[in-house]
């Protein structure tokens, strides 16, 4: 039996209003292939910045272990000197770097800060021969595919010793091809006595590579299952199987005629010109309905929602937007809100606000016209419409005055939900309205969302947390890879039946 | 929508009194740039033997920073937008060089193209060509994305080259008479004409020092509709069961700034009255005002500079506002340009080198952000004519040129120092 390597006891980590971890168990063997599933916020991402020190010693409770010896990372530094190297889903390369640059970047083969290139080049060569990737050190790494690129990075891995390489969906952005290269490639470091931890998505990797599964929910360890264990449906169950309480506000659905149809709604990546990042989705939303996209991080469901709101993403955009029966065109942002189509980003830091200005000036912006007359506006008219939206939503501030960047995440998120409510829209489009936010305000939104559908707004709600779209929803599309893989009646979807939909495709995609 | 009617909540007298301490402090560092003009102001007044404050040296001060202020007006909305416009000294002087041209140069009062010599023409035709200039510059910036600090650069060099060309490397002038009037004149006083009083003379007790009447009464009618204003915007906040700042503030801020405006207008009646340019400047910073601070275009502006991904996704069109921006830029450096022009009497090759930087250390003086999103016409005034005067004072105390650019680029360092750190505590 192969001994331990990393331990990892009562790991608590606490943010602000929100307990992210609670009391999590990992133990990792020499050699060992660990996988850790759940769904989004389930607490796998924090869990593993809290090993490799990205939220530093003492910023949590509990102890970690490696090789028997307790430590006390306080940066990436650390935990990389003991031969732990994270790679994340969003790859950390330069891209007009070379990959013998790229594989060296902060660790350079420099004496007296010049550095040796010839040397570089040689062991930059071994360690690409290592992870079988077979390209010119000297190429730059715009110039090579995702694929490529995840192994570069798992060679820059190699380069600083690793003896516990983390990866976080590795195989998230990679073609079929790609992610059995990788997988075989794990399985080989396995041999050489390398233990892996691969956070996935992905069931039937899986199965295929791991030697364990540690399933988290809610910040939880729930079980570690054996090689021997492991189905789909366990893991489902344990993934997803959380007693719904109430909280959500009751609601009574007046469901009426269809408002929005979108059909045939398709989109290249801006930069990627041959990635389809919709794919002829057709969709429709009636009157006073909520109507939810499940999908996993990355299905596309952003994406689709900003191409149809004025072309703000992607490329060679085609598809038909029907109103209340009337086609309409959404090709400018400015058309879209005038037809009464209204988008809340799920990003309201960078898409949102305008965090350097006050309350007053992010509630009136998206409908100008509202408070002014030949383009001057009428500034108590504003305070007045700035002091009832904020009444209305209850935005805890000192005042109508107060800087967007100074308020919590709740309270940023209803700001941005007031400027729209403002803009007075027919379809509301929220991505990921309460990500990032308390419970309290959580409900506070959600009751914002059930007001506006009993006013007979059409509402589109885009989350990761299914537990959320079940409570809030009347009806649900699941998406997966730019594409809607199923539509279910809330009454009688289930977390399992979503997680089922989207494993269903993935199976029948790779 | 029912109206409600807020209540104002009573105060006692200590909360009143807090509350006038904490809107004084609040004042304070608002009004901490006009406080440092008077500081500096009066350091020269003393260094100077006090010839600063002399009526036609203050007169001066205001004929020489006229294009200053002028272009800063539009570099304020180029810098709240999050670009930066490196051109406008270049531009200036090109249209310079072009009115002169058009005026002298090419001698066309005895061909068929008369009538572009007219004064008014060529100025029309000149501010016109300053807006495509912005225009050109501000198509690549706006709809190529390439970035403005490029462009203008460029559009810097473009420009200077161009001046060099259509003079021929010489100084063109003089400009006719009535050009020059533009900067060199001052209104009539119509009023001691009028009154068959002119020309005007205070009375003997009150020191017997001429005054230009028109000026003084309109500067009075000035000062009397801003105490107005203000009043009526208050009662109107008050009518609507909104707080105003404590009345003592209110009433120390009014009354400062009306005596100011009041001493400035006094002293230039006693001179020879208000300038043309003055009456042109006065007229743009008021525009600019209203532009920023009441009008949907300013507040799109400054929501751009903030954050352009949330403005463009509240339905702004930020390409075409860019571009807009820069064609206001243009104009604006053509008029100053003209101005500069007029003061001078010729055309000259170096016309407007390095206005650039004096429009930009304005700019940044009265407190906007390199980041963008932030500043204010009334802080890129006063940030001129902080430079303004210590161009002038220094000129006048002897300290050679070296010394002076010496001394206001530290100034300039201290004043986004200060302003930064102001930022960050507060």
């Amino acid at each position: 039996m192969s001994s331990t390597i990393l331990e990892m006891r009562d790991i608590t980590k606490t943010f602000p209003g929100v307990k992210a971890l609670q009391n999590v168990n990992l133990s990792i063997d020499q050699g060992e292939i660990h996988a850790i599933v759940g769904e989004n916020g389930a607490g796998k991402s924090t869990l593993m910045k809290v090993l490799s020190g990205v939220y530093p010693y003492g910023s949590y409770t509990g102890e970690i272990r490696y090789n028997g010896v307790e430590c006390k990372f306080n940066g990436i530094h650390d935990s990389e000197r003991m031969g732990i190297v994270i790679i994340h889903q969003e790859l950390a390369l330069v891209p007009l770097l070379s990959i013998m640059e790229n594989i060296f970047l902060g660790n350079e083969n420099a004496r007296y800060g010049v550095i040796d290139w010839s040397d570089s080049e040689r062991r930059a060569r071994e360690l690409l021969k290592k992870v079988g990737l077979n390209e010119d050190p000297r190429t730059l790494i715009t110039h090579i595919g995702t694929g490529k690129q995840q192994l570069v990075e798992i060679a820059k891995a190699l380069s600083k010793e690793v003896k516990l390489l983390i990866l976080d969906e590795p195989t998230a952005s990679l073609s079929e091809k790609d992610s059995a290269a990788l997988l075989d490639l794990l399985l080989e470091f396995k041999q050489q006595g390398i233990s892996c931890i691969l956070i996935s998505h992905k069931l039937n990797e899986i199965s295929r590579v791991a030697d364990r599964i540690t399933i988290l929910r809610d910040g939880q360890t729930i079980e570690t299952l054996n090689k021997d264990q492991i189905s789909e449906d366990r893991i489902i169950t344990s993934m997803v199987g959380r007693p719904l309480d109430d909280r959500f506000p009751p609601r009574e659905p007046k469901i009426g005629d269809v408002v929005l149809e979108v059909k045939n709604w398709s989109a290249y990546h801006p930069l990627h010109a041959d990635r389809q990042v919709s794919k002829s989705i057709d969709i429709t939303v009636r009157k006073g309905e909520v109507v939810g996209i499940a999908g996993l991080m990355g299905s596309g469901r952003t994406e689709f929602a900003m191409s149809l709101f004025g072309r703000s993403y992607g490329r060679r955009i085609t598809g038909d937007v029907t109103l209340n029966g009337r086609k309409i065109d959404v090709s400018t942002v400015a058309r879209a809100i005038d037809h009464g189509i209204a988008y809340v980003t799920e990003d309201r830091k960078a898409y949102g606000l305008n965090l350097i200005d006050h309350i007053k000036h992010n509630i009136t912006l998206a409908n100008l016209g509202g408070v002014s007359r030949l383009g001057v506006i009428d500034d108590l008219r504003e305070l007045d419409t700035a002091n009832e939206f904020r009444k209305k939503t209850n935005i805890r501030s000192s005042s109508v005055y107060q800087k967007t960047g100074n308020l919590s995440g709740g309270n940023q998120q209803k700001v941005v939900l007031s400027k729209w409510l403002f803009a007075n829209p027919e379809v509301l489009i929220l991505d990921e309205p309460t990500r990032g936010i308390d419970v309290g305000a959580k409900y506070e939104i959600y009751s914002i969302i059930a007001r506006l559908a009993a006013e007979g707004k059409a509402i589109i709600v885009i989350s990761s947390e299914m537990a959320e779209l079940l409570g809030i929803t009347d009806r649900i599309y699941v998406m997966n890879e730019g594409r809607i893989v199923g539509e279910m009646q809330s009454s009688e979807a289930s977390q399992e039946k979503i997680m089922r939909a989207i494993v269903r495709a993935e199976a029948k995609a790779s | 929508m029912t109206t409600e009617t807020v209540q104002v909540p009573v105060r006692t007298p200590q909360q009143r009194q807090a509350a006038t301490i904490e809107a004084l402090l609040t004042n304070l560092r608002d009004y901490g740039l006009i406080l440092a003009l008077i500081a500096i102001m009066i350091f020269f007044q003393f260094a100077t033997n006090g010839v600063l404050f002399k009526p036609v040296n203050l007169t001066n001060v205001i004929l020489q920073n006229s294009y200053i202020i002028i272009m800063a007006l539009g570099m304020l909305l180029v810098i709240i937008a999050g670009h930066i416009d490196l051109s406008v000294g270049s531009v200036a002087g090109f249209i310079g060089a072009l009115a002169a041209m058009l005026m002298v140069g090419w001698n066309l009062d005895d061909t068929q193209w008369a009538f572009l010599s007219n004064p008014l023409v060529a100025a029309f035709i000149c501010v016109v060509v300053g807006g495509f200039i912005g225009a050109a510059q501000g198509y690549w910036i706006a709809y190529h994305r390439i970035p403005s600090f490029i462009v203008t650069l460029a559009g810097m060099l473009v420009f200077r080259g161009l001046t060099l060309t259509i003079l021929g490397g010489k100084s063109i002038g003089p400009f006719p008479p009535e050009f020059q009037g533009l900067s060199a004149g001052y209104i009539t006083d119509y009023l001691a004409t009028w009154l068959g009083m002119a020309p005007y003379k205070l009375p003997l007790a009150l020191g017997g020092t001429p005054l230009h009447l028109t000026t003084f009464v309109v500067g009075l009618i000035a000062v009397v509709a801003f105490v107005l204003v203000t009043i009526r915007t208050r009662r109107n906040r008050e009518a609507r069961g909104y707080e105003s700042e404590p009345f003592p503030i209110f009433a120390i801020k009014s009354a400062i700034i009306a005596a100011l405006v009041l001493f400035f207008v006094y002293t230039m009646s006693s001179y020879k009255g208000l300038p043309n340019v003055l009456i042109v400047m006065s007229i743009l910073i008021a525009l600019f005002v209203f532009i920023t601070k009441r009008t949907t275009i300013g507040r799109r502006v400054y929501a751009m500079g903030g954050n352009e991904k949330a403005a463009k996704l509240s339905g702004i069109k930020t390409d075409r506002l860019t571009f807009l921006i820069f064609i206001n830029m243009g104009i604006l450096s053509a008029l100053a340009g003209l101005i500069f022009a007029a003061r001078l009497g010729t055309a000259t090759p170096k016309a407007g080198t390095g206005f650039e930087l004096d429009v930009i250390a304005a700019v940044f003086i009265g407190g906007a952000s390199a980041m963008g999103g932030v500043g204010q016409v009334a802080g890129s005034v006063i940030g001129a004519f902080i430079i303004g005067v210590m161009n002038n004072g220094m000129s006048i105390m002897g300290i050679s040129i070296d010394w002076q650019q010496v001394i206001k680029g530290l100034v300039l360092l201290a004043a986004v120092v200060f302003d930064v750190y102001n930022k960050n505590k507060g």
